[in-house]
């Protein structure tokens, strides 16, 4: 009995992980083929001979030379997306409602773990500390972030969508959007009076800004770069253990199953005794709790935030959470590596496919275009079909 | 602080009004010169001091036009930096027949709106401190400025790079018309002074800028532009540090924030260094300004902020054009649109920020620009940032 519990643990701890590398490795692959094989068949073409021109390097060698720094950014905002597209899909799953107060959830983590490492700053006790206690306090950081964005989630739920749980579909939706513009003032409003601004800025402290260096290619125009942040770093490995941690409780614990129990049969699972408001509560605390985590790693990578902070990192998660089938975890996680990879492929390719005639700004049109691509063919996204594994 | 001074500004309009009715009498007769700037609100500080400026500049030269027999007043008006405040000033000030000119304002939303009015009543103005294009672009007989414009910073910025022997730069902008407009005079003259414009993007990116520096940094420019304002470009400074760029980055007065080196710390003055372009700088860098700045601050107590130099030479030139045009109309009361003829028409006037000529729409005919570099990444000592170089530079026509 207990080698089977045991068995189970272990099972649940490592499968995402596992699924984590696929995802990442297999994407990055696929990507990078087609970056490849694209460069390779425009050799000698006008986009070849400009850019040769210009950086003294061809297609071919510019795509090769590029590929490990980008790979390395788009696996740090993959996993940010992913972070935050969990909150959208265990809502969605359970409720099948779409919570789009959601990036405001965020955006509130972001503010209260940067408030409280302001506040440190200012009482001057994150000068000159040791590493030791810079990622002591990081973590703290992160945990009030997910404590406050979680209790806001859970009461976002208790007051403006529970009331409406038996009303049409499209009620509960508008009433998120209500929220969500509300939060968005709601905490303009707060930091404005209580700081007199509501661009805050993460504090420096630590060895968050060091860049590990991995190597460089040199090239004509310059030695190429290739090194990681290591805040970078922190945002994969918090990102991952939310999903690992996430997955475990879903599907290894007693709540987990009472959670699935929640999703695949709301009446039925009432009736074996399961509390469904209790576990549809707790659903929105985890939910936002992650929220908010991805907020404070999305503030110390990006440094960064206003109150509107949440519009467009909340809008591409949801963006992956259908990317990769809403409703379903590891399908979150997928969409969120293969958006994050999209998003920065293109980029980094797009003006010098393109003879600099669509630059990086339109790199979104591009990864949504592919969206949409993929949308008519699997309606139900990536992962869609495994309603099985359905939070 | 602000009831004083609106009661104080009551008083004088006031007063003025009540020496208006009481001297009508023949040959003199009172002339007033207007000035419109936040006296009140948070931009006061400097709102306040271009109307200290225009005020030194009465007492010291209404000397022509007492001789001439005319009782010469400042009416001061405070626009709050609101559009909807100036305008309604701007009302007041057509209606009161005294008044022959206005120096104002400070802030470009407010100078458009309201200089519609004095154009309606042909009243002319002389601008101390709107950089905005359209200011002048309307074409407008009666509106004139003596700064700079916002659109040329981008052939500043690209000048300045060209005397530092940049040879290759990256263009960036923020989409907006102001940073757009300005990243695009740059590319135009980049490419003229021989620079290789190893790229042009524009994005509204405020956190991110993963995919905009991988291609950036294959080129490897010798120098970046980013058109846009500092809590945008702070951040994408930071990180290209971060992500190992080296080179020279120069921006626009949309930078000028001691809040930028709060978002970039160090990164700022790193590598190559930070440099932004001004249209304005303050009065100790005009050579003109020695008895200015001790006459300021003997009467006023400390020492001019921004643009104080210019209410000053805005309201000379006001004075300068008032007389010409009494002159011309045989030592009477000149008409309104004389004045505003007069002020076009002035010929290498010596102000104390420069010679002054207006071109056919109200420009200067060469403004002054300043290009200032972070000096420190230390946010209290942003307004010690010393001034790399000034450039004397036409507007486009």
């Amino acid at each position: 009995m207990l080698r089977r519990f045991g068995s189970v643990y272990l099972r649940e701890l490592l499968r995402p992980l596992g699924q984590m590398i696929v995802f990442v490795l297999g994407s990055g692959f696929v990507l990078s083929a087609v970056m490849v094989v694209l460069a390779l068949l425009m050799r000698g073409s006008a986009a070849d001979k400009a850019l040769l021109a210009r950086n003294g390097t061809d297609l071919l060698t510019f795509t090769l030379s590029n590929l490990p720094q980008v790979l390395i950014d788009s696996v740090t905002l993959g996993f940010v997306y992913a972070a935050i597209a969990l909150g959208y899909s265990m809502v969605y799953g359970v409720l099948e409602f779409i919570n789009f107060a959601h990036s405001e959830i965020f955006a509130t983590g972001a503010f209260i773990g940067v408030e409280f490492l302001i506040i440190l700053e200012g009482a001057g006790r994150l000068d000159g500390i040791g590493n030791l206690l810079a990622y002591t306090w990081l973590v703290v950081a992160i945990i009030l972030g997910m404590l406050g964005a979680g209790l806001l989630a859970t009461g976002v739920e208790r007051i403006a969508y529970r009331p409406l749980r038996g009303a049409p579909r499209l009620v509960p939706l508008i009433s998120a959007i209500g929220v969500s513009f509300f939060l968005q003032d709601a905490i303009r409003m707060i930091e404005s009076l209580t700081t007199g601004q509501f661009h805050r800025i993460i504090p420096t402290f630590g060895n968050f800004d060091q860049r590990i260096m991995l190597g460089n290619i040199p090239l004509s125009s310059g030695p190429i770069l290739i090194g990681i942040q290591v805040k970078s770093v922190i945002v994969i490995v918090a990102a991952m253990l939310m999903l690992i941690g996430l997955n475990f409780l879903v599907n290894a614990t007693k709540v987990g199953k009472a959670i699935r129990a929640v999703a695949a049969d709301r009446p039925t699972a009432s009736l074996m005794g399961i509390n469904v408001n209790r576990i549809i509560s707790l659903t929105f605390l985890v939910g936002g709790a992650l929220g908010g985590a991805a907020g404070v790693l999305y503030a110390l990578k990006f440094t960064r935030i206003d109150p509107f902070v949440g519009f467009f990192p909340g809008l591409k998660a949801f963006t992956a959470a259908v990317l990769g089938g809403i409703g379903n975890l590891t399908g979150a996680l997928l969409g969120g590596v293969v958006l994050g990879m999209l998003e920065n492929f293109a980029g980094a390719y797009l003006s010098a496919f393109t003879m600099g005639a669509a630059g990086a700004e339109y790199k979104d049109i591009l990864a949504f275009a592919i969206l949409i691509l993929v949308l008519i063919f699997r309606p139900s996204g990536l992962l869609g079909e495994q309603v099985g594994q359905k939070a | 602080m602000k009831r004083t001074l609106y009661a104080l500004s009551f008083l004088v309009a006031l007063s003025m009004l009540l020496t208006a009715c009481g001297g009508g009498g023949a040959g003199g007769g009172v002339i007033k010169v207007a000035t419109q700037s936040p006296l009140s609100g948070g931009q006061s500080a400097i709102g306040v001091d271009i109307k200290n400026g225009a005020e030194l500049a009465l007492e010291q030269l209404k000397g022509p036009l007492e001789e001439m027999g005319f009782t010469v007043q400042l009416a001061p008006y405070d626009d709050q930096a609101n559009p909807d405040q100036g305008v309604a000033n701007a009302k007041q000030i057509v209606a009161d027949p005294a008044i022959l000119c206005i120096v104002g304002h400070y802030n470009s939303g407010v100078q458009i709106p309201s200089s519609e009015e004095y154009h309606n009543a042909g009243l002319g103005n002389v601008s101390p401190a709107n950089t905005n294009p359209k200011v002048t672009t309307r074409g407008y007989l009666e509106v004139n400025r003596i700064v700079g414009r916002d659109d040329v910073q981008g052939v500043v910025a690209a000048d300045f790079a060209a005397s530092q022997g940049v040879k290759s730069v990256y263009v960036l902008h923020d989409k907006t018309a102001y940073g757009q407009g300005i990243a695009e005079f740059f590319r135009i003259e980049a490419e003229a002074k021989g620079m290789q414009v190893l790229g042009f993007e524009g994005t509204e990116e405020k956190a991110n800028f993963d995919a905009l520096l991988t291609p950036l940094l294959a080129a490897n420019p010798e120098a970046v532009f980013f058109g846009g304002i500092y809590d945008q470009i702070a951040v994408f400074i930071k990180q290209a540090r971060e992500k190992g760029y080296m080179g020279i980055f120069v921006s626009d007065d949309g930078f000028d924030s001691p809040e930028a080196v709060n978002i970039a710390g160090e990164a700022i003055v790193a590598g190559g260094g930070t440099y932004y372009s001004t249209v304005a700088g303050p009065a100790l860098l005009y050579p003109g300004t020695a008895k200015f700045q001790t006459d300021f601050a003997a009467k006023y107590g400390a020492g001019p902020k921004p643009f104080a130099a210019q209410g000053y030479d805005s309201m000379a030139i006001c004075l300068k054009a008032i007389e010409n045009a009494a002159k011309d109309a045989g030592n009477k009361m000149p008409e309104r649109a004389a004045v505003a003829n007069a002020i076009r028409a002035l010929k290498d006037y010596a102000g104390i920020t420069g010679t002054i000529n207006f071109n056919s729409i109200g420009d200067l005919t060469t403004a002054k620009y300043f290009v200032i570099q972070v000096a420190s990444p230390d946010p209290a000592k942003w307004n010690d940032n010393p001034v790399a170089e000034t450039l004397d530079i036409a507007p486009p026509q």
